[in-house]
């Protein structure tokens, strides 16, 4: 109530201007707005508390005051609805509750990286990376430097308050010389931390960037050049004039243990100094003349360029060729390194894309090369697929015991455990999935080698499953396996998995009807 | 009132965090921050209502994306606000 009426007895018109429904820009008392809150952000935060109606910053903290100098940039430049925002890690990770426009959340100190990504799959899009100094100065200096010496197109705001903000005031490595932080107790001493980083005098020994500007968010002059190098880092990449980079000295009051108004006084008092405002680069960079064209990759299909004569329509992906009985199948290959656990998940995809068929390929191996233990996640499906990661499998490829004892309880139910032994483990139980031992190294290493084992095995999963054609099977190994021995070894390997499954199968467990064959 | 203000600011008094920062960067001095609290517990910025030329310097210096929003004098319809009591009857009609 008390601010009810304060508002009524200082100004009679405010209640009316605040509502939504009245057009803000008409005023019948002969006053126009001039500025208010910018579109690009959105009227509610998506914010987990109920404080929907203002952003989670610390009173006086200068991440709000950059914020709206962005939208009131994106704004005024038309460029709302062709930007990508990168939030990064810290104070900032919330940007995307506030900013309107497309939205990429980054690891730690990534956001260069992945604002690259972004920009180079998206060359007309807006990409701001949003950094602070611990985030870019410190675990991200390496993407940054590399960023800007790539010339990426992309925007980089650099809001350094020399500290670590969201985590309790650490050092950063833009902490000047003297402050305390928590990990400074007794001041920054460059004797023993060093001095402080300077990422603009930094970055503009590199040859690539088109404009570096340092300003400050210290008083009502610098806040204004502020908002003139935003604006004009953000022209730049409309532009396609190169990489742009604005680094924004920022007041932190909570953590340094000031007001607001003071903290403001201490950036330009203290900050400056170390930190000199300048235009450190602002020109477009200069590349070789003639270099571009050899840098141009060939456009000619990757087949071509590696030499790969395509069988007969075996690359004509146009129409799907896939069976019009096919189920969408997820597939778990696990076993030992050196067993072809995840070139037997490669060999799948390669039929499924053959087939016309959504695939994907996840590997998971340890270091080890040889003998470690690995498994790969396939899936084939008709769809699009969301994630290439598989909880539950429909068919599991066990390779050795290990791994049948492993990932077993993962098979769903109905499923098919496909077990490279000639006989079940007598203590295993799987039930609800049927579960077929295969003398897959045994059968093939009969027909010359070991290492084929993962294509007997193949060739029972395709009798087993019917999920491809056994046709497309031969025509990837014909691609895929160089030596004419081992070809030959390969194909035998496929009938005789195969065969073995028609006529010699020990079907353990439950056999379900409803299940794949 | 001799002469209406060359401009006019109004405080969202719930987004308001009460920095103090539009108080300390206003020129002519015309912001200040309310005796009052508001619901979470700050004294927000309010307009004394006198001398505010609409330069926005505040909006620049609050973090708050819409905690200030700053008007200027139009200067056609200068004769129409000062004919009748318009925002009055504003109020009224609400």
């Amino acid at each position: 109530m008390a601010n009810e009426s304060v508002i009524g007895v200082m100004d009679p018109e405010v209640k009316s201007e605040a509502s939504p429904e009245v057009d803000p820009k008409v005023n019948n008392d002969g006053y126009e707005q001039v500025h208010s809150k910018s579109p690009v952000f959105y009227d509610l935060y998506e914010r987990k508390s109920e404080l929907k109606h203002q952003t989670h910053y610390c009173p006086g903290c200068g991440h709000g005051v950059v914020h709206k100098l962005i939208a009131e940039a994106l704004q005024d430049l038309g460029l709302q609805d062709k930007t990508i925002f990168v939030s990064p890690v810290g104070c900032s990770v919330f940007a995307y509750y506030y900013f309107d426009v497309g939205n990429v959340q980054s690891a730690h100190g990534r956001a260069p990286a992945a604002a690259t990504g972004v920009k180079r799959s998206c060359p007309d899009k807006i990409v701001i990376a949003y950094q602070g100094d611990g985030d870019l100065a410190a675990i991200g200096t390496a993407e940054i430097v590399h960023a800007a010496n790539r010339g990426e197109k992309i925007t980089v705001f650099f809001v350094n308050n020399g500290i670590y903000g969201m985590t309790g005031g650490q050092m950063a490595p833009t902490t000047l010389v003297g402050q305390k932080s928590t990990t400074s107790p007794w001041g920054r001493r460059p004797s023993n931390e060093g001095f402080p980083l300077h990422m603009a005098e930094l970055l503009a020994t590199l040859e690539a960037p088109a404009y570096i500007e340092r300003v400050a968010l210290s008083d009502n002059k610098n806040i204004m050049k502020a908002r003139r190098a935003i604006r004009k880092a953000l022209e730049i990449q409309r532009d396609g004039a190169g990489f742009s980079f604005v680094e924004i000295l920022s007041p932190c009051p909570t953590i340094w243990g000031k007001d607001p108004v003071e903290a403001r006084r201490w950036v330009l008092e203290k900050m400056t100094p170390t930190f000199p405002l300048n235009v450190f680069r602002d020109r477009r960079p200069e590349m070789p003349a003639g270099n571009e064209k050899e840098n141009v990759p060939p456009q000619r299909p990757v087949a071509d360029v590696l030499g790969i004569i395509p069988k007969q329509g075996a690359h004509d992906n146009s129409k799907p060729k896939h069976a019009h009985h096919f189920r969408d199948v997820k597939i778990k290959i696990a076993g030992l390194g050196g067993q072809g656990v995840l070139l037997l998940g490669q060999l799948l995809i390669e039929m499924g894309m053959r087939e016309g068929l959504e695939v994907s390929w996840l590997p998971s191996y340890g270091p080890e090369m040889r003998s470690g233990s690995a498994h790969c996640h396939v899936c084939l499906s008709k769809e699009r697929i969301g994630s290439p990661l598989i909880s539950h499998p429909d068919v599991l490829v066990a390779m050795n015991e290990y791994s049948l004892r492993k990932f077993a309880h993962e098979v769903v139910s109905g499923g098919i455990i496909l077990y490279n032994g000639a006989s079940i483990p007598a203590d295993f139980t799987a039930p609800e999935v049927q579960v077929v031992g295969i003398p897959a190294a045994e059968i093939a290493d009969k027909l010359g080698s070991t290492k084929a084992a993962n294509i007997v095995m193949m060739g029972a999963l395709l009798e087993e499953t019917e999920c491809l054609a056994p046709g497309t099977a031969l025509s990837v190994l014909e691609d895929k396996v160089k030596k004419l021995d081992l070809l030959e070894i390969d194909r035998k390997a496929l009938t005789a998995g195969r065969l073995f499954i028609d006529e010699q199968a020990h079907i353990g467990a439950v056999s379900q009807p409803d299940g794949f064959a | 009132m001799a002469g209406q203000a060359r401009g006019k600011v109004t405080v969202d008094v719930e987004e308001c965090k009460g920095c103090g920062l539009c108080v300390e960067s206003c020129p002519p001095k015309c912001l200040q921050l309310e005796p009052e609290l508001n619901s979470y517990g700050v004294h927000p910025a309010r307009y004394t209502g006198q001398d505010c030329t609409g330069c926005g310097i505040c909006f620049y210096c609050c973090p708050e994306p819409g905690a200030i929003t700053v008007y200027r004098m139009k200067a056609k319809a200068k004769a129409l606000a000062t004919a009748t009591a318009p925002g009055g009857e504003h109020a009224a009609a609400l």
